[in-house]
């Protein structure tokens, strides 16, 4: 499929200049071969492009990780914080600059373990955040530690005798906490991702992302995976089922199975508006 | 003007009096005791005239949104008091080493740990210095009364702005919680710093620019696409791992405020000019030691009282010559030892030094200070 046919079909725009959106005195990155972080990557910056949004009014904030030096390749306003407090430093600059469009990139460590309080009640204001989880179920950044994500029995360089605490499901704690927007995509369905960031750009309130994608550094080796490409068809392809599949499939076929596409969408007061309106609107008596 | 009266305030609203007075638009905190009223004064003033504040769900997201408020371009505050410090200790490294401007209001209570919440302190001197990891600079304010928590609040937003560093000011519970009358200044009155606009076109422009002692920050969104990181980072705000740069990087960030500690620093003295024997204390103590030196003086002792509003950096210069012509410094403090050990360093065997300690969440009193002030000038 050449990419104009893609472009058509998904309603995305067509191929473009990636360097319009990188920093390539930047580059090279840090990633490794096969890291999925690199394709998440290129899927936002495919849906910015097609977002419409200017550079300048595009602020991206991460935490600590290797999926949260994403900041610094990308030519936005860019912060690289402080290990799962992303979500703080960004709450303090759209709640400032509500007209900015903030996006948080972190690492399911550092969203779910140290930053998951944070997580929480980032969803539960429902300010206008549009947060990627990237989910490679380990921590990738300090050496392949078991993550909130790891499944049970797998193996961690903390986990040498088999994970025995059970993994975090970031889309259902995102919409029980307030996320008025919840999704999941991976790496391996890039045009699928591409489209649902897209739609978490758009959405007015706390859009939460849940990303499958690879390490096949740390967890590919340690669990035995082939290959990167193995982890993505085993993982991200044959792991997950789309929202729109699981409708057609009896219960058995989506056991152990995660479910992609956008799980939950509502209306909800965003933050800032709430304090625009009730917080201003009253103190000032209009 | 209709602001500008006379008022019976607590500290902690003087707090909030100054912080609007010095252009405050952003205050993040979490509640805790004796701090909480700053946040309650602000949460009402602020949204009146176009400013954010937010309760954030702990101290260290407070700090981190605060943090985020000022590089958007709003002057930022956050309020705690002990256990809340030591949380925010993580954020304030960050602002050291991303040099963002923020104010950080510390009511110090009894600790270690939930300690004595309602009880008075002076226990965070060194943490306000040395709580987060790694060398940086560090300015801390110490206000004794009502009016100064007012007046040195906006002199921390000044020093904040100029200095681009966080500034911290530090006042005990007693004078957190009393009731004196003040007087808001006029606008004008007192000077207020804003930060320095950026005017060079963006591809000219780097936020550690080491042309610049202290280089000005563009806000986020107007225009400079720049990075921001934890990491030591070059001129341009991205990570090195040059050593060269690495070095250069931490030695600024001590040089701008080093360069400067004459005009960071203020003293009070009073009746310092002949003394023999000299106490040296903050807030609510240095109160407690005015009466003891005035009661000295009517005994016939020559006392005097040197009293620093700025803790950090600390006043070498004043100690060292004061240590040349006194017999003693007293050091009182609400804590067991802290001050004390600067004063010895500074002093260095010029003279004696000698702490008086009071953990107990009572205040010193004028007369334990009078006691060994009568000891000395034996
Ligand atoms: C306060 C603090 N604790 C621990 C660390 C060490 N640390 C850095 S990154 C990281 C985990 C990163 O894992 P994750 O967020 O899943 O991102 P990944 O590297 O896998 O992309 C940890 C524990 C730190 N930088 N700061
Ligand atoms: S260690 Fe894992 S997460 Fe980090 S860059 Fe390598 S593959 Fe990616």
């Amino acid at each position: 499929m050449s990419e104009g046919t893609v472009a058509k079909k998904q309603k995305l725009s067509v191929p473009f200049d990636y360097d319009k959106y990188l920093r390539p005195k930047k580059l090279p990155h840090i990633w490794c071969p096969g890291c999925g972080h690199g394709i998440v990557l290129k899927a936002l910056l495919r849906a910015i492009e097609a977002s419409g949004l200017n550079k300048d009014d595009i602020c991206m904030v991460s935490g600590i990780g290797c999926s949260s030096r994403t900041p610094g390749y990308v030519d936005f306003n860019t912060m690289h914080s402080l290990h799962g407090r992303a979500f703080a430093f960004a709450t303090g600059i759209k709640f400032a600059k509500p007209n900015m469009k903030v996006i948080v990139i972190t690492g399911d460590g550092d969203a779910l373990a140290i930053g998951g309080n944070h997580f929480i009640h980032t969803c539960r204001r429902n300010i206008d955040l549009t947060v990627l989880v990237y989910t490679n179920a380990i921590y990738g950044m300090t050496g392949g530690q078991y993550s909130p994500t790891t499944p049970l029995g797998d193996i961690a360089t903390t986990s040498r005798y088999g994970n025995i605490e059970p993994p975090f499901d970031a889309c259902k704690m995102a919409e029980a906490a307030g996320a008025s927007f919840v999704a999941r995509g991976t790496a391996y369905h890039t045009l699928e991702l591409e489209k649902t960031i897209l739609e978490a750009i758009k959405h007015k309130g706390t859009s939460v992302v849940d990303i499958i994608d690879a390490c096949p550094t740390y967890y590919g080796r340690m669990n035995k995976y082939k290959s990167a490409t193995h982890m993505m068809e085993v993982i991200e392809k044959d792991g997950t089922v789309s929202v729109k599949q699981a409708d057609k499939l009896p219960p058995e076929k989506l056991e152990g199975k995660l479910l992609r596409g956008v799980l939950y969408k509502t209306d909800r007061p965003e933050y800032c508006e709430q304090y625009a309106t009730q917080v201003m609107g009253k103190a000032t008596g209009k | 003007m209709a602001e500008h009266k006379k008022k019976l305030l607590q500290g902690n609203e003087a707090c909030v009096e100054g912080a609007i007075y010095a252009g405050c638009k952003f205050y993040a905190g979490y509640p805790i005791t004796p701090s909480t009223e700053i946040a309650e004064g602000l949460s009402v003033r602020l949204p009146k005239i176009g400013g954010k504040f937010i309760q954030m769900e702990d101290e260290i997201a407070s700090i981190a949104a605060a943090i985020g408020g000022s590089l958007a371009g709003l002057k930022s505050l956050t309020a705690t008091s002990g256990p809340g410090f030591s949380l925010k200790q993580e954020g304030l490294g960050y602002a050291c080493i991303a040099e963002i401007p923020l104010v950080i209001i510390n009511v110090m209570r009894g600790g270690p740990s939930t300690g004595y919440p309602t009880g008075p302190s002076q226990a965070d001197i060194m943490q306000a210095k040395w709580g987060t990891h790694g060398d940086h600079p560090a300015i801390a304010l110490t206000p004794a009364y009502v009016q100064e928590i007012l007046t040195e609040t906006v002199r921390a937003f000044n020093l904040s702005e100029k200095y681009r560093t966080p500034v911290i000011v530090l006042y005990d519970e007693i004078i957190g919680h009393m009731r004196e009358p003040i007087t808001i200044p006029e606008p004008g009155e007192l000077e207020v710093i804003d930060r320095e606009k950026v005017t060079c076109p963006p591809d000219e422009y780097f936020p550690y620019d080491e042309r610049f002692e202290v280089p000005p920050l563009a806000p986020f969104g107007t225009g400079y696409r720049y990075h921001v990181t934890g990491l030591n980072h070059k001129k341009d705000g991205f990570p090195t791992n040059d050593s060269k740069q690495i070095n250069e990087n931490n030695l600024r960030i001590m040089r701008k405020i080093e360069n400067h500690k004459a005009e960071i620093w203020k003293n009070e003295e009073v009746s310092l000019k002949d003394a023999d024997v000299a106490v040296f204390s903050i807030g609510s103590t240095a109160r407690s030691a005015n009466f003891a030196v005035k009661a000295a003086r009517e005994a016939g002792i020559k006392a005097g009282l040197l009293r620093p509003l700025t803790i950090w950096p600390f006043p070498d210069a004043a100690v060292k010559e004061l240590a040349k012509r006194v017999k003693a410094i007293i050091v009182p403090e609400l804590n067991l030892g802290q001050m004390v050990l600067e004063v010895e360093r500074c002093a260095g065997g010029a003279c004696k030094v000698e702490g008086i300690h009071r953990v107990d969440g009572e205040p010193i009193t004028p007369a334990q200070i009078l006691e060994i002030i009568k000891k000395h000038a034996k």
